[in-house]
């Protein structure tokens, strides 16, 4: 007993020191999110353990998905969320980061304020939004004149072969790369912004011109924060769902074609989860989920290795 | 203290597992919110027959303000799910329970029909309104061996229309859905191709095709998609003014969809349906039947616990079998016929 009161004592006056009550409330949270992503996992793990019974790691080689003969697997889905994620990407980065560069370093303030208000706005529209804007607008653009006029001129990469329905890969990447350009073009606009006045100073100093100091002091030195806004768009890609199953055509097939119809993990849960009555459907869904959840793991980790990589080489780097 | 903040650490993570973990089933709040003496329903599944429902338990309300019943059009597949683990005091679908499905229910589930619908083949092809389809071409253009609008099996049903020759574009549900499971298991019906490769459900592996979610987006892709054909509820296609084709039935008449042809479709398989009420009327026989016709059901425990509750639905199912059939028309339902409406009014006294 005695023991115990003054254990309660020294632990009163230890929170008494403001230090120590931040320093368990900071912990409690950050604990939080570890536990609601190991709860996650492990609820995904055991309600799709028949499926994993049954299916094994064939589940992500299989090709087929039959509900009515109960045979699934997983690898169209993976395929097409890769590809889409692909394609919104290349699309993407490109336009969104030399966004954030005119607007933080070329452009006169008032039209950069104008400007990241709207960007910023853009960031925040909901994703069904942009699958209607893509449904309504991007298919028949696609169909007439963008497609044609791909396989007119580059019709020699596989890419760009096969039939023209409007939706598919192509299209369902390109309205990602219309979702995540707002998204990256904000965040590094931050980053570059948080480069200190002095770095400018000094490259322009020695001689270098704005463009100089621009690309080769001040981009570099806002790498980091850069990248951060790639991997945050390539998250939201993966994961988003609504915009894709409107303009993706939702056919479980692997093509070389980006014109051919496909489809995400995220569109397929979505689509199918809410009628599924057999158990084995309703337990490979979730599997599903564990896939996706295990992909955006792999592709972030791939991501962080490529930066370790190329920041070796890195020029005014900390 | 390292050790002190670390056991305080570990025992708010305990605590939080503790909330997060403990799974145990909370009651229904049958009473909350309502006022005193309300008995409060609680119902959930299909989502195509959701409107004639919502006007339904709407209605009865007003007429029986004591008793409320709360609808959530979540899908049948959720509907049965939560019928099963007793969530709910009755469910509602669009393709009969299996039998593995009714094992797995607490109690024995009633399939009580409540109204009919009807899927129709809708296509996009400029410059012609009016196609006939049989079955088999219809099976064979959604199984890919029907590729082009000009094929002899189309041409010979629709003498006088000048098919072009372009390939035919399928769109189909991309969601698991009622419509999905009468279509297909029409197709399986009307071709024996269909019914090995493909077969019958609310999703299946479809051969070729693209995937729209939901009635509405299958309707908006085959509308903004030259040469498709798609298959949507009838509601869908009147409402957006969308060309349908009429099918040939088992009398080898060509049928359009409409609230009379659907009721005679049920009026044609009555004398085969089962005392269960468990029974697909695709291709139906009798002249006037239109082959894509389905029921939808309301599914009820056979013993309910509480009497009131009990009351309720039985009292709702009565009001729904006559004035409520009247009701359906208007909202682009077909009404029961007599003879089934009178035989489920034997099956509401076998609730307890």
């Amino acid at each position: 007993m005695p023991r115990a009161a003054a254990l309660s004592r020294t632990l009163v006056r230890r929170l008494r020191t403001g230090d120590e009550i931040a320093y368990l409330a900071t912990l409690t949270f950050a604990n939080v999110i570890l536990l609601i992503a190991a709860l996650l996992v492990f609820e995904l793990w055991t309600t799709s353990a028949l499926s994993r019974q049954r299916f094994g790691w064939g589940f992500l080689t299989g090709s087929t998905w039959d509900p009515i003969a109960g045979n699934f697997g997983a690898l169209p889905f993976i395929y097409g969320t890769v590809v889409t994620s692909a394609v919104a990407l290349l699309i993407g980065v490109p336009l969104g980061v030399s966004a954030a560069i005119f607007l933080a370093e070329l452009a006169p303030p008032r039209v950069s304020d104008g400007l990241t208000f709207v960007i910023e706005l853009l960031a925040a529209v909901p994703s069904v939004i942009y699958g209607l804007l893509g449904v309504f607008l991007l298919v028949p653009l696609m169909r007439d004149p963008v497609q044609p006029f791909l396989r007119q001129t580059l019709g020699f990469l596989p890419w760009f072969q096969g039939p023209n329905f409007g939706v598919g890969y192509l299209a369902a990447g390109v309205v990602l790369a219309v979702m995540i350009v707002p998204l990256m073009t904000s965040i590094s606009r931050e980053a570059l912004l948080a480069v200190p006045r002095d770095q400018r100073e000094a490259a322009l100093a020695v001689g270098a011109t704005r463009w100089e100091a621009t690309w080769k002091v001040v981009v570099p030195y806002a790498r980091l924060g850069i990248f951060g806004s790639v991997f945050l768009a390539l998250a939201r890609a993966i994961g988003e769902t609504m915009a894709v199953t409107m303009v993706i055509g939702n056919n479980p097939n692997i093509s070389a074609s980006l014109f051919a119809p496909g489809y995400s993990i995220a569109a397929v849960i979505a689509n199918e989860f809410t009628e599924a009555t057999e158990a084995i459907h309703i337990a490979t869904l979730i599997q599903l989920g564990l896939v996706l959840f295990a992909l955006t793991i792999i592709i972030n980790a791939l991501a962080r290795l490529l930066i370790l990589m190329t920041t070796r080489k890195g020029t005014a780097q900390q | 203290m390292e050790s002190m903040v670390r056991r305080f650490a570990a025992a708010s993570v305990l605590v939080v597992l503790g909330c997060a973990c403990s799974r145990s089933p909370q009651p229904i709040e049958t009473k909350g919110g309502a006022p005193s003496g309300v008995i409060l329903i609680n119902g959930a599944g299909a989502t195509f027959p959701y409107p004639i429902y919502a006007k339904w338990f709407d209605e009865f309300y007003k007429a029986n303000p004591n008793l409320r019943i709360n609808y959530q059009s979540i899908g049948s597949g959720g509907g049965i799910r939560q019928l099963q683990a007793g969530t709910v005091d009755f469910g509602a679908t669009d393709s009969p329970m299996t039998e593995e499905q009714m094992k797995q229910a607490r109690s024995p589930v009633l399939h009580f029909p409540t109204v009919l619908g009807a899927v129709v083949p809708v296509y996009n092809l400029p410059g012609v309104t009016d196609l006939n389809f049989t079955g088999e071409a219809l099976a064979n253009i959604f199984l890919g061996r029907i590729k082009k609008w000009n094929a002899p099996e189309l041409a010979g049903a629709n003498p006088g229309v000048k098919l072009p020759a372009r390939d035919v574009i399928v769109v189909h549900r991309s969601d698991g859905s009622g419509t999905t499971f009468v279509w297909t298991d029409y197709l399986s019906k009307a071709s024996p191709n269909w019914k090995n490769k493909v077969g019958a459900g609310n999703a299946v592996n479809w051969p070729v095709g693209l995937g729209a979610k939901g009635n509405e987006g299958v309707t908006g892709m085959v509308k903004q998609t030259p040469d498709s054909i798609g298959y949507v509820e009838l509601v869908y296609a009147i409402q957006n003014h969308i060309p349908y084709g009429k099918v040939r039935n088992s009398t080898g008449t060509f049928v359009k969809a409409s609230p009379a042809s659907v009721t005679a479709a049920a009026e044609g398989a009555a004398a085969n349906i089962p005392d269960d009420f468990r029974v697909s009327i695709t291709n139906a026989p009798g002249e006037g039947a239109y082959p894509i016709s389905s029921f939808t059901w309301l599914l009820v425990p056979e013993k309910i616990e509480d009497e009131a509750k009990r009351n309720a639905i039985t009292a709702f199912l009565r009001w729904m079998l006559a004035d409520g059939q009247k009701m359906a028309e208007p909202l682009g339902y077909a009404p029961l016929p007599q003879q089934v409406a009178s035989k489920e009014l034997e099956l509401v006294s076998k609730i307890q």
